[in-house]
């Protein structure tokens, strides 16, 4: 692994992945993975098809388990515990095609999003409709029938009905016309800076390299290059692979 | 005309029974994507606890409790019943196959069929079991009720068809406006996005496996209430639940209440204007006519599945 500039951190990470193997069956995905966030940042993991980054997500989020290796959130380590359990400890995630509950109302998806908070509070709702007015006027609508502009909104809306201290977003600009990817990058700025750290998962590098703190390059399940966005972006290697394109 | 409004009451009775049967069946594949084959015994199970309740406060001839809350006890009893073995049939059977193949749990289902059945034979055996409502307060629940012209609508008729309305108004309620049924109808639509969300897909599943069973165990004993049962029907009524869900589309609750009407006129009508021996050929050719030209049921949703 190459690292570009100084990554010291310090004090116990909001998210830690700590020499993480995970297969699945036989196959080898993630390979001795460590990678860490801090409270309030904004990082980036970024990596072609099949290099592992939905697998890290998954990791995470303990839809799969590692074989070996420990995540910790907020320093406690979470490797044997549920999805549920770990959403509940401050881990909220925007998944690759935003994978609404189509037949429930907008309403009802952002209950879902608060579900371990009892469904949400007033304050919640209130937050997320200042966010984006128009989930107000489309709170009774079915999610399954709005543009896929206003789903990506009841998404983010979603996962941020949970107070997330950490909001994962897997491939945000997936799916999107260009002009809405950049309107989305303006919303996922708006939420990082009222104090969320985020995780965003991505092929499309130049556009969250743009945004991030820091920055992960994952290829075939191993991290190849990692340190701070605006090095990153300099970086030849990176832009040979992914940018140059 | 008379015909025409007696097998109309008839289909009513029958269809509410089916429904409430197919919403079981909807509920559960709708969250687990199986066809729980056991659910038609749990009716029958049900179906025995309403006849031990009935036996155990008097029977039909002298009960010891005021007629109303003798049929309200049966029915509680065999839900309460039924949604415990729901329970421990899903966390039995099923649960340690969660991620088999689709094919093992429903070889499992069909497995614990044939436990229900031959358990309750071995226990019970094989003699039918007759509630004997017609003894009870003079027969009352037969004579009393209203007329439509010529057509005498039993009062036992209304019981189990408001009963069966009442029940699915409820879980319409459950599961449109509580937390955990909406949290039910999120993992029904997409299991791992509710996973996600934090909701604990064990839950939700013995949630679901608890109104299912909750509502075969109802459905027992309304029927009993007009028809002898035995150890043996849950094959058939499984059968006709079956059909009914797929008739509506299988894991659309709505659809599992139309299914049930539907088969429900269906069996009545082509009982009462062609042969009641044609009846279930009709009935089962209805289900392969929706196989081939609708697969996905009245109200279901075609399963688009993106590759």
């Amino acid at each position: 692994m190459t690292n570009v500039g100084s990554t010291e951190l310090s004090g116990k990470s909001l998210l830690e992945l700590d020499r993480v193997d995970t297969y699945y069956g036989q196959i080898h995905i993630l390979q001795g993975l460590s990678i860490r966030i801090e409270a309030g940042e904004l990082v980036c993991l970024l990596g072609g098809n099949a290099s592992g980054k939905s697998t890290t997500l998954k990791t995470i989020l303990g839809i799969v388990r590692p074989r070996n290796g420990v995540v910790r959130v907020d320093g406690e380590d979470v490797t044997k515990r549920p999805t549920s359990y770990r959403i509940g400890r401050g881990l909220a995630i925007v998944p690759e095609n935003r994978r609404l509950f189509a037949p429930m109302t907008v309403l009802e998806n952002l209950e879902m999003g608060a579900y371990l908070r009892g469904g949400g509070a007033k304050e919640d709702f209130e937050r997320v409709y200042e966010l984006f007015p128009l989930l107000y006027e489309r709170r009774s609508q079915l999610a399954g029938t709005l543009s896929g502009g206003e789903q990506q909104m009841v998404a983010m809306g979603r996962a941020l009905m949970s107070r997330p201290k950490l909001l994962l977003m897997d491939e945000p600009s997936m799916g999107l016309a260009p002009i809405l990817v950049e309107k989305n990058f303006e919303i996922i700025k708006q939420v990082h800076e009222s104090g969320v750290a985020m995780l965003i998962v991505e092929q499309n590098a130049n556009v969250s390299l743009s945004i991030a703190d820091r920055g992960y390059v994952l290829s075939t399940g191993r991290l190849v290059l990692e340190g701070p966005a605006a090095m990153l972006r300099e970086n030849e290697e990176l832009r040979k692979a992914y940018l140059g394109r | 005309m008379d015909t025409f409004l007696q097998l109309t009451v008839d289909a009513l009775t029958l269809g509410s029974v089916y429904a409430l049967i197919a919403l079981g069946y909807t509920l559960v594949y709708g969250v687990l994507k199986l066809l729980n084959f056991a659910h038609g015994d749990v009716f029958m199970v049900g179906s025995f606890i309403g006849f031990g309740v009935l036996q155990l406060l008097g029977g039909t001839s002298k009960p010891v409790v005021p007629v109303w809350l003798l049929l309200v006890l049966m029915v509680l009893a065999a839900m309460v019943g039924c949604a415990v073995l729901g329970v421990v049939i899903e966390r039995f059977a099923y649960r340690p196959l969660r991620d088999a193949p689709r094919i093992a749990p429903l070889i499992s289902a069909l497995g614990v069929s044939f436990f229900l059945a031959n358990s309750m034979q071995l226990l019970f055996g094989a003699t039918p079991r007759n509630y004997n409502i017609f003894d009870l307060a003079n027969a009352s629940l037969y004579t009393k009720g209203f007329n439509v012209g010529n057509v005498h609508v039993a009062l036992l008729r209304i019981i189990t068809v408001v009963a069966a309305f009442v029940l699915m108004v409820l879980l319409w309620f459950l599961v449109n406006r509580t937390r955990t049924g909406k949290a039910m109808r999120a993992t029904s639509y997409d299991r791992e996005a509710a996973a996600m969300m934090g909701i604990d897909i064990d839950k939700v599943i013995v949630f679901t496996f608890v109104l299912g069973s909750a509502l075969a165990g109802a459905g027992g004993v309304l029927q009993s209430l007009r028809v002898p049962t035995t150890v043996a029907i849950g094959f058939v009524v499984g059968l006709k639940g079956f059909t009914a869900a797929v008739i509506g589309g299988i894991g659309s609750i709505p659809g599992a209440m139309a299914g049930g009407l539907i088969l429900g006129f269906a069996e009545s009508f082509s009982q009462g204007y062609i042969s009641t021996k044609w009846s279930d050929l009709i009935v089962f050719s209805i289900l392969i006519a929706f196989m081939i030209f609708r697969p996905q049921g009245l109200l279901g949703r075609a399963d688009i599945r993106k590759v």
